[in-house]
């Protein structure tokens, strides 16, 4: 009985104390967001600012700006943080033009029965290992492969490993993160709109411009927030088909993998970190960020 | 939208202290570390040998033991049945094998560091950092019979030894071959120059290992090619000879088609065709010759190879030191030394695991007894500042070697 009691009163008194009641709710979430979370962030930047033993590792807390200064000094960072950036955009550019038609014909032309399939193959894919989709394409992209024999007719190879190949891996990997907003997005255009569009004696082209278009904006803005922002972050992919190239997220694997220097490889962590702000910047000042 | 993006703002504000805060924390506690780290010195080489004890007799087990090893050095046979020296080892000494994995040799370091281990199966390129940074101990070798029949050329060298004194017990080791197509590369190459040379017929479908230790490489090829730069030690490289090794390697990217460090993928473009000529391991080119997709040959050509000779270090700290030195003498008996190496893929340290091989031909393919073979290969030593002659601490370290590699790559 008495624990009953003791129960009573503990609920009774929270039901008195609205603020006693909130904290015990957010407490465990807000201590995830601020220390896992937030304040493993925070470390990796501290880190950012000290530096190792170059021969035995150990490091070494006091306060330099070294690390960045190597960073922007040297101008082989500066080369592989652009050719990373210009993956991404790439990437980011060829999932919108295959997503666009694709999750129109989805959204607005397919029957119900096509659709479901439809959205079920693309998801799919998304079942299957990271690691197996890229082999894949290094098997399908390795001399002799199915592209090269697909493209022997017309007299023409596949392109071997390298940056196309890494582009075009990536642009594979991250499309059904593209897709699926953007079906959403044309989901919820009302037919309506494009019938009236039509009625006005709009042709096809116009109407995708000015009605399709601005209406699907915020859900490809919320697409390309995934493909950009995870093309940045990846560095398996390149080291499966990416041949001899590199990309930025390797040289902070290789800051601590290969030179064990965690202090420089936060520091190159930061330079991702940087870009992604820079985007959703820009992303914000479109509005397309209020939309979603 | 405002009360929100406030709240971002403050909680980036929030953020950025922290992190100040953080990295004003850390620079109080700097003049400790420092003090504590300066026998490892930055100076690598010429600091001195931190003062470790070394065990005088092995008493009785203490029941467990907990090391870090290649991939392959210690099966227990979960990869395959067949393949087991972990239980026998369990069952005839009691010591329980707690098994980590290091995937490189800077992440063995790295885990050593943490003092929770007995020991560690390092390659030349870990061991002195291991040694410098006062991790292991020195070993003492009448503790551990079966040392006396290692192979000569593996005892007191560079990589495993300091001042005539052992801390480690050799293992096994290889040579980094040239490997080509028969099918697509004639004549036999005999030369690195076939993967050096800006003009090599095989442009594009060349390969190279991808880790700085790989600029050895091309400082072996120079020490032959090269005389005027008088490199006598792929690993003692001054300013202007490191200097030539990393621009021959920035002209060898011209005509490489792809870096490898992950064997299967290195397995899997010889077979493609992807990869015509190149280092490789001889485990790949064997896994490769034991396909249908492709043949490989391969050789040690007349300048000479990279190679690894991997050596059972003790922690310095070890909790169970009488297992490790048990577990030292167990994986260099003849028997065990002949499961590992044959499953993968290196020669044996121990001399008398070739009587023992199951496969009769496995000593001869690896070169195991053969000391003119080992003589052509410089085993993978960890850079460091001193030269190790005359010209003093003018080396470049292997921090040097790795912001370099990063820059070769581009």
């Amino acid at each position: 009985m008495t624990t009953r009691t003791y129960a009573t009163r503990a609920s009774s008194y929270l039901h008195r104390s609205p603020r006693v009641r909130l904290a015990g709710l957010l407490s465990v979430p807000m201590v995830w967001l601020l220390l896992a979370y937030l304040g493993s962030l925070a470390v990796m930047f501290a880190a950012a600012f000290w530096t190792t033993d170059s021969f035995t590792g150990v490091l070494i807390h006091s306060f330099t700006w070294d690390n960045f200064h190597t960073l922007v000094d040297q101008p082989v960072y500066r080369r592989v943080a652009l050719r990373t950036l210009g993956i991404a955009v790439a990437v980011t550019v060829i999932d919108a033009i295959i997503a666009l038609p694709m999750a129109f014909y989805m959204a607005k032309v397919a029957s119900p029965r096509w659709r479901r399939l439809l959205v079920a193959s693309i998801l799919t894919p998304l079942w299957a290992s990271y690691l197996v989709k890229a082999y894949a394409w290094r098997a399908m992209l390795a001399n002799g492969g199915v592209l090269d024999w697909a493209l022997k007719p017309i007299g023409l190879h596949g392109p071997g490993f390298g940056l196309v190949a890494v582009t075009m891996t990536l642009a594979y990997l991250w499309l059904p993160f593209m897709i699926l907003p953007v079906y959403a997005g044309f989901e919820r255009l009302p037919d309506s709109l494009l019938e009236a569009s039509a009625d006005l004696g709009a042709p096809a082209g116009r109407t995708f411009r000015s009605v399709a278009l601005p209406a699907v904006f915020p859900a490809l803005v919320a697409g390309s927030i995934f493909t950009f922002s995870l093309t940045l972050g990846d560095y398996i992919t390149v080291k499966i088909v990416g041949g001899k190239t590199q990309m930025f997220a390797n040289v902070i694997y290789d800051s601590i993998g290969v030179a064990a220097n965690l202090p420089f490889a936060a520091a190159a962590a930061t330079v991702p970190v940087l870009l992604i702000v820079v985007y959703l910047t820009i992303v914000r000042r479109t509005g397309a960020l209020e939309n979603l | 939208m405002r009360a929100q993006r406030s709240t971002v703002y403050r909680a980036t504000a929030v953020l950025g202290v922290l992190a100040v805060a953080l990295a004003g924390c850390g620079s109080s506690s700097s003049s400790k570390s420092a003090a504590g780290t300066s026998s490892g010195g930055t100076s690598g080489g010429a600091a001195k040998v931190p003062k470790v004890a070394m065990l005088d007799k092995v008493g009785a087990g203490e029941g467990a033991l907990n090391i870090i090893v290649w991939a392959g050095y210690a099966e227990d046979g979960s990869n395959d049945k067949t393949v087991d020296w972990v239980h026998p080892f369990q069952t005839s000494t009691g010591c329980k094998v707690n098994v980590k994995v290091g995937n490189t040799s800077d992440e063995m370091v790295t885990l050593m560091k943490t003092g929770q281990y007995d020991g560690v199966s390092a390659s030349g390129d870990a061991t002195l950092r291991l040694i410098y940074g006062g991790d292991v101990a020195p070993v003492n070798t009448s503790l551990v019979p079966n040392y006396t029949t290692i192979a000569d050329f593996l005892k007191v060298k560079a990589w495993n030894s300091v001042n005539g004194q052992m801390y480690g017990i050799p293992h096994g080791w290889g040579a980094n071959v040239l490997t080509w197509r028969p099918d697509k590369v004639t004549p036999a190459p005999d030369s690195w120059s076939v993967v050096f040379d800006a003009n090599s017929p095989y442009k594009g479908k060349v390969t190279a290992y991808d880790s700085p230790i790989y600029i050895a490489d091309a400082a072996l090829y120079l020490k032959a090619t090269k005389p005027d730069l008088k490199i006598t030690n792929p690993y003692e490289l001054d300013a202007t000879q490191f200097k030539a090794a990393t621009d021959l390697l920035t002209t060898q990217k011209g005509i490489i088609g792809e870096y490898w460090s992950d064997y299967t993928k290195a397995v899997s473009a010889l077979e493609s065709g992807n990869t015509v000529v190149g280092t490789e391991w001889q485990v790949n080119d064997n896994l490769v010759n034991a396909g249908t997709k492709a043949k490989v040959e391969s050789t040690v050509p007349k300048e000479g190879s990279t190679g690894w000779s991997d050596t059972w270090m003790v922690a310095a700290k070890a909790k169970h030191p009488n297992c490790m030195y048990e577990w030292m003498n167990w994986i260099t008996s003849p028997t065990v030394n002949d499961q590992v190496a044959e499953w993968f893929g290196e020669a044996p340290a121990q001399t008398k695991a070739c009587d023992v091989a199951k496969d009769k031909t496995f000593c001869t393919t690896y070169h195991a007894l053969d000391p003119a073979y080992a003589a052509k290969i410089s085993y993978w030593t960890t850079p460091v500042k001193a030269c190790g002659d005359s010209r003093g601490n003018t080396c470049m370290d292997y921090a040097a070697w790795t912001t370099a590699w990063t820059t070769i790559k581009g």
